[in-house]
């Protein structure tokens, strides 16, 4: 009987590393992952089922602002800032990287300059600046200082002080956008320019066609960081001042109903919900130019993409 | 001596270069015929990539004159003076002179068709849909017409380097260079690409390789130099120079290569 068994213990044996289906393994269990996220819910929970009931947070006043046309129209305001300065910002910067890498001389001392200017006074100190350019330059003229008048420009009073701010908050963000093109145009293989260079083409036609397409996968990640951190920083243009955006706006409220935690709630979501926009957005365009870097590809997709979905 | 000097795609006379204190070439002087190939062995560290390098300019000389289809390269010469050539004119020199590099150094975020298409559009201005037909042409004669929508990262390394040597065939070179073709290569993928290379010399292209492979040397070079040092020790036919090396430097370096 027992020799029975083991003859059929060794068939089983035998028969199990000859198998060549798929494995079926029990897989890896990892109880303190389940244990914490109980504990992050549950406290989650707490802190929702104690705010709601919280009579400070003024839930009332939140509700009667948060889609308050007024509000919206600030918020709107907020991402034209945004989108305007960092259109500004992104061109400027290509610009000044490009400049700083040129073989010219007086391109390089040009935008060493403009960054050493731009990058090291505090963008609160600028947009100050900019709004009293008017005081500083009531009219400009062209031809020579304190001699001949050529020509008179229209005055910059009647400029709007909105586009001084986009101006401002571009100006000195091209700084930093040119210092992260760089990083990005440093990272493309020295062969590549080379290879460019062997085919017969010229600097300027090898920079648009393929090494700032190429440096764009790692220009992409930092440009999207600075995106989200201009759309905070617009809430600075008050130095200017430009009143209208979306911080401003509920601060305004703020102080007509003598209670500053809703609305700052108020604010908070709007920022929140345009941040969660410019991630996707972000997101699309890190696709587009990982073309042709078919492991990194899936690495992107499958990394940002359940950071969004876990953020959404 | 100016017939002379028609009859020849590549004319180098005494050329110098060093980078910094450290000189790489020393009174290089080499002719390459019409249609002829010539393989440059040595060392690493003997020059030859260098030199190749100079050629196309990628190099500034630093004595001597260079012709490429008896034109003087990377320079004018007018009475005593050289003058620096534009950029625009020396790339339009670089334009006439393929390239073939040892990492292959494919644009990566184009597809194989797209990096053969890319210089004929923007630099010779052709039209598109000539430059695709002609490029599709040139995949298929290098054996990849079904990879044309492939990137760089999804072919193998000899995939790669038949791709780049396709993508220097369509400026329609009087020259090419070959920087170490195969060096880069996993060696069962080193044949495809010297295959292709094999099928180039015998249409007739004018062919300077840079090269380890002494097989493909003797078999395909008209004439083949040995640097050492920044010199040439000794030149001579493939079968001259390998069998019957003259030079204990060319002899103790083959010894140790064949």
């Amino acid at each position: 009987m027992s020799d029975k068994a083991q003859q059929i213990g060794r068939q089983v044996s035998v028969d199990l590393s000859e198998r060549s289906d798929l494995i079926t393994a029990v897989p890896l269990r990892h109880p303190w992952r389940l244990f914490s996220a109980v504990l992050l819910v549950g406290l989650v929970v707490g802190f929702v089922v104690d705010a709601s009931h919280r009579k400070s947070y003024g839930w009332a006043t939140y509700r009667q602002y948060i889609f308050d046309p007024g509000v919206a129209k600030a918020s709107l305001v907020t991402l034209q800032l945004t989108v305007y300065s960092m259109l500004i910002a992104v061109v400027l910067g290509i610009l000044l990287a490009v400049m700083r890498q040129s073989p010219n001389p007086i391109f390089k001392s040009v935008a060493w300059v403009y960054i050493w200017i731009f990058r090291g006074t505090p963008v609160y100190v600028q947009l100050v600046f900019w709004g009293l350019l008017t005081t500083l330059y009531p009219t400009v003229m062209l031809g020579v200082p304190h001699v001949v008048d050529i020509l008179e420009l229209p005055s910059l009073t009647d400029i709007p002080l909105f586009w001084f701010a986009v101006i401002g908050l571009g100006l000195n963000e091209s700084a930093y956008m040119a210092e992260i093109v760089r990083a990005g145009l440093l990272s493309v293989d020295h062969g590549q320019e080379e290879a460019a260079k062997a085919l017969g083409m010229g600097w300027s036609l090898s920079m648009r066609r393929i090494i700032i397409p190429q440096a764009m996968r790692i220009i992409i990640p930092p440009t999207g960081n600075e995106v989200i951190s201009m759309l905070k920083t617009t809430s600075l243009v008050i130095a200017v001042p430009v009143a209208t955006e979306l911080y401003m706006r509920t601060r305004d409220l703020a102080s007509i109903t003598f209670n500053p935690i809703p609305l700052l709630l108020v604010a908070s979501t709007w920022y929140l919900i345009y941040t969660s926009i410019l991630m996707i957005a972000q997101h699309r365009l890190e696709q587009r130019f990982a073309r042709g870097h078919g492991q990194a590809r899936v690495d992107v997709i499958t990394h940002s993409g359940s950071e969004i979905s876990g953020m959404l | 001596m100016e017939t002379g000097t028609e009859l020849l795609m590549v004319d180098a006379r005494h050329i110098r270069k060093s980078f910094g204190a450290n000189t790489v070439l020393h009174d290089i002087s080499l002719e390459v015929k019409r249609g002829e190939v010539l393989c440059l062995v040595g060392p690493s560290g003997s020059g030859k990539s260098t030199f190749l390098r100079c050629i196309n300019h990628l190099e500034d000389i630093d004595a001597g004159r260079l012709f490429v289809d008896g034109q003087l390269i990377g320079y004018r010469e007018h009475g005593d003076k050289l003058y620096q050539l534009k950029p625009h004119e020396a790339a339009a020199q670089r334009s006439d002179i393929g390239m073939v590099f040892q990492k292959f150094n494919l644009f990566s975020h184009m597809t194989a068709l797209e990096n053969v298409i890319e210089a004929p559009i923007r630099v010779k201005k052709m039209d598109r849909s000539l430059a695709i037909e002609r490029g599709r042409e040139l995949l298929a004669r290098v054996g990849l017409s079904d990879k044309e929508n492939a990137y760089p990262a999804h072919l193998s390394g000899g995939q790669q380097q038949r791709v780049a040597i396709a993508r220097a065939l369509a400026m329609e070179p009087k020259l090419m260079l070959f920087d170490e073709p195969t060096s880069a290569l996993d060696p069962e993928l080193v044949g495809e690409v010297l295959d292709v290379m094999r099928e180039l010399a015998s249409s007739g292209m004018t062919m300077i390789v840079v090269t380890h492979e002494m097989g493909f040397a003797r078999e395909v070079a008209d004439s083949l130099v040995f640097m050492d040092g920044g010199i040439v020790v000794e030149s001579g036919t493939p079968a001259a120079v390998l069998n019957s090396p003259q030079q204990p430097r060319t002899q103790a370096f083959l010894s140790k290569v064949l």
